[in-house]
């Protein structure tokens, strides 16, 4: 088996991004255009004659979501593994056009164009670009990937983004939590030791969590977290006041018009940015009906603003803490990830939570906060990859964020698993029959801190089949639950008295089954003329490359100067429409620039051989000769030498 | 119970074909992951079944288990290994959350003993600890009040203190217990190294007795708590 390699991959809120170890250090791969971050907008294309439209990712995406914002969308990830009832505060702000009938319990459906999605298809288009940008970096199929997920996601959110990874023709080897991830990568000089606290706020979600490391250990004892917090509230609030502002001053009400309110998003989001190094911003949008919305926003005004949203992370840290059993200043360093910790407010409020001024001291940012949770997915890929001598001794030993209970009787929970075990983590539980002859138990599994199963996110009911009849409280079933090392739960059962393996059936709640997730892999046939494409787009890379290598040293060859003028400039300019051609993805056009080159080259190739058989002559053996053929000012085709070696 | 008793003639490792040490996860020769058996925690770090231990020295232990187990580390392997692996990893990460904590790990060894708690079902009214009855009959009554005073839209500040200091009085109790418990190991582990039955015996019913008391009154705390936050 070839060593293929194995990325790392941050699917973000509002960015994504891949990247891989490369030597020692995790690098982030750039997409086509050479910017690191994708954005998370995914994009119906325009209609094509008969053909189904392609679907558009990143900053192609973006400009559809100005022109035409109902053929795409954005922040899909606040949807993956939810339902219809969870989704109610968020249908307020985000432009999510939903499919209409859908019932509570079913995985939502989304509306981009006349098609219809599900949140991991969606998400599925993000990685495989990613998988794309990775495979044209590297020049060969890439099909195994870490990603990372939010340390607060629950069983079906982390389902969700799994089945993503394989609709998008991805092994995923691991899910990571990304502040988990993000302490990998600030944990590689393996010198650390002791306590700290990763506080990531992002573009849709906010976690925090605390690890103790040593000796390369990484051991997570707390995590907490909030999966519907991040920069995008900080939006849709800005969005709010500037859509009040619009209906007071001109009396124009713009909320049901999708262009209008993206404009204004993105210049928000510009005000936003631009606050976090200046005291002023000026907010200036041409409105797409006519008429313009000016105004001035002071970081005082912005800071007062946000307060409110920011503080809803505190709580989460003292609750982290608590569970920790630590105070603030037990807390060594505090690492910030995420695009919302560059807000000056952010870093106060972090700084005073932990107590860092009082003990002189400042929250880590050296890493690119977006790209640090992509680097630490790249080392956990490495490791699980085979590991190298960065990664050695580094283990992550990472916990479960919310309880596991099951419904007993009277709707109340009974916990099997607490919150912050360290991940596998397995319980067992015994259930019997309360009728005779019953042959069936139903279990209610749920996921949550409260007592009531009602109050906690239901993540599956199972039905026990084929329990032999017997008297009611004689069967014995012993059901397994393991949290694996992902955090996404598995179940066995066994009937004890009859020894026989229970047949368990399983119905996801807000999940996809597996059938369902088949039928959804991105167009597997599609795909293998794809992979095909790839290898021979690989394969004429090369040939071009060896040319063009070849050729580099032409110059300062004898026979060089033998050329006409013509010839050498026809030679330049070819090898130079070759070297652009071999950054592209046009197969055919590569082929027939390398056949060009080729070809003008011919003469001059000759030439070369003339000039290597005479040097022969003059006393130069021929073994020598033949050197300063491989290394040397040589003819440009690898054929050139077999023949000389042929003439010896 | 005797733990050594309990366990099964030494296995061989299915790879190397040596002699793997009663409840070792891993083969001591090779490293190889072996197949999960039925879990004893003590055995599983070569632990006798004594409760004064050594935290430091378990999570040193964990640590060195954790990298010969953890699934990360046979990533690469039979999917066989990986199935192993993720079953003695889970086990290994469940052994040593019960034995670090000192009320889990009581529960625990006295659980292998025979012993049955009931903590799991609320308080049980007929087994209310006879000089509890007073306290817990009045505790009873204001609760219930809250309940009545939150249907009716109501509060009572004064109810509300005087429930928080019932909460905080079972509270100062309960660490006292733990201290109780704490101070029954030394019997216990002294017993079991002499093979002394009945002083074993005298052990474990003493702390059983403390630890029933300590999850009634566990639960109380809790019933004052989610009445209090009810509101």
């Amino acid at each position: 088996m070839a060593d293929e390699r194995v990325v790392g991959i941050d699917l973000g809120t509002t960015n994504s991004l891949v990247a891989f170890m490369q030597g020692e250090k995790p690098v982030v791969i750039p997409g086509e255009d050479g910017v690191n971050l994708v954005p998370s907008v995914v994009a119906l294309g325009p209609a094509r004659d008969g053909a189904r439209p392609a679907m558009v990712v990143g900053n192609g995406a973006r400009t559809t979501l100005l022109g035409a914002p109902e053929r795409a969308i954005y922040s899909v990830k606040r949807l993956m593994g939810r339902g219809v009832e969870d989704v109610a505060e968020e249908l307020k702000f985000f432009p999510f056009r939903l499919v209409e009938e859908i019932q509570p319990g079913e995985v939502l459906r989304i509306r981009l164009g006349d098609a219809e999605f599900t949140p991991p298809e969606i998400s599925a288009h993000i990685l495989r670009q990613l998988k794309r940008n990775a495979e044209r970096y590297f020049g060969a199929p890439v099909t195994q990937a870490v990603i990372t997920v939010p340390a607060y996601f629950n069983d079906a959110q982390r389902q969700a983004t799994k089945d993503a990874g394989r609709m998008a023709g991805l092994e995923v080897l691991r899910l990571v939590n990304e502040p988990t991830a993000a302490a990998l990568a600030y944990g590689l000089d393996r010198q650390k030791e002791g306590i700290i606290a990763v506080y990531d706020f992002g573009g849709g979600t906010f976690d925090i969590s605390i690890l103790k490391l040593h000796e390369g250990i990484f051991e997570v004892i707390a995590t907490n977290g909030d999966t519907h917090l991040g920069g995008d509230d900080i939006d849709n609030l800005l969005i709010a006041i500037a859509l009040d502002d619009i209906a007071g001053d001109q009396g124009v009400d713009l909320r049901q018009q999708p262009e209008a309110i993206q404009a204004i998003r993105q210049a928000v989001i510009e005000a936003k940015i631009a606050l976090s190094s200046q005291s002023l911003a000026h907010i200036d949008i041409q409105l797409p009906q006519g008429g313009r919305y000016s105004r001035e926003l002071s970081r005082e005004q912005f800071e007062q603003l946000i307060q409110p949203i920011v503080a809803r992370t505190l709580a989460p840290c003292r609750d982290a803490l608590r569970d920790a059993g630590l105070t603030p200043d037990q807390i060594g360093e505090v690492v910030l990830v995420g695009g919302s910790t560059r807000i000056p407010l952010v870093q106060r409020l972090v700084s005073d939570v932990f107590e860092l001024p009082r003990r002189g001291k400042q929250p880590r940012t050296e890493l690119n906060p977006d790209e640090v949770v992509a680097l630490g997915a790249a080392v956990q890929a490495n490791i699980l990859g085979g590991g190298s001598k960065a990664t050695e001794d580094m283990l992550l030993l990472d916990v479960t964020p919310l309880s596991l209970g099951i419904e007993a009787l009277g709707g109340v929970v009974a916990k099997i698993i607490q919150r912050n075990s360290t991940i596998p983590a397995s319980a067992s539980e015994s259930f019997t029959t309360g009728v005779d002859g019953q042959t069936n138990v139903a279990i209610h599994v749920l996921q949550g801190e409260r007592e009531m199963a009602k109050d906690c996110r239901s993540l599956a009911r199972f039905d026990l089949k084929g329990i032999p009849p017997m008297s009611a409280g004689l069967p014995r079933i012993e059901v397994k639950f393991l949290i694996d090392a992902n955090g996404i739960l598995n179940v066995s059962a066994l009937e004890q008295r009859s020894g026989k393996q229970a047949e368990i059936s399983v119905k996801p709640a807000y999940g996809l089954t597996d059938e369902q997730v088949e039928s959804m892999i991105l167009d597997s046939f599609d795909h293998a003329e794809e992979d095909i494409h790839l290898r021979q787009l690989v394969e004429a890379r090369n040939e071009a490359d060896t040319i063009l290598n070849a050729l580099e040293k032409a110059p300062s060859s004898p026979a060089w100067q033998l050329l006409e003028p013509d010839e050498r400039t026809e030679i330049n300019a070819l090898s130079a429409e070759l070297s652009v051609l071999k950054q592209g993805d046009d197969l055919q056009a590569l082929r027939a620039g390398t056949e060009a080159l080729d070809k003008a080259t011919h003469r001059f190739a000759e030439l070369m051989m003339d000039a290597a058989v005479s040097s022969a002559i003059k006393g130069q053996t021929m073994q020598s000769a033949g050197d300063n053929l491989g290394q040397g000012p040589t003819a440009p085709h690898p054929i050139a030498q077999a023949e000389f070696i042929e003439r010896k | 119970m005797q733990i050594t008793e309990s366990v099964s003639a030494p296995a061989k490792c299915w790879s190397c074909g040596e002699e793997v040490a009663d409840g070792q996860p891993f083969c001591g020769s090779c490293g190889k992951v072996q197949p999960p058996q039925p879990a004893n925690y003590f055995a599983m770090f070569g632990l006798p079944p004594k409760l004064n231990l050594d935290v430091p020295a378990l999570e040193k232990q964990f640590y060195r288990y954790s990298r010969k187990l953890h699934p990360d580390v046979h990533a690469r392997a039979s999917q066989q290994e990986q199935e192993w692996s993720l079953a003695q990893a889970s086990l290994l990460n469940d052994a040593y959350r019960t034995l670090k904590s000192p009320l889990d790990r009581t529960k625990y060894l006295l659980r292998l003993e025979g012993v049955q708690f009931e903590e799991d079902r609320g308080p049980n009214p007929s087994k209310v600890p006879a000089d509890l009855l007073e306290e817990v009959f009045e505790l009873n009554m204001q609760l219930e009040e809250l309940r009545q005073n939150q249907k009716m839209g109501e509060d009572d500040p004064q109810l509300r203190r005087d429930l928080e200091g019932a909460k905080d009085q079972f509270a100062t109790q309960l660490s006292a217990l733990d201290e109780q418990v704490r101070s029954r190991w030394s019997a216990w582990d002294e017993a079991w190294q002499e093979n002394d039955e009945a002083g074993k015996t005298v052990a474990k019913e003493a702390m059983t007795a403390l630890l029933q008391r300590r999850s009634y009154l566990q639960n109380l705390v809790r019933d004052v708590d989610q009445t209090l936050g009810g509101s």
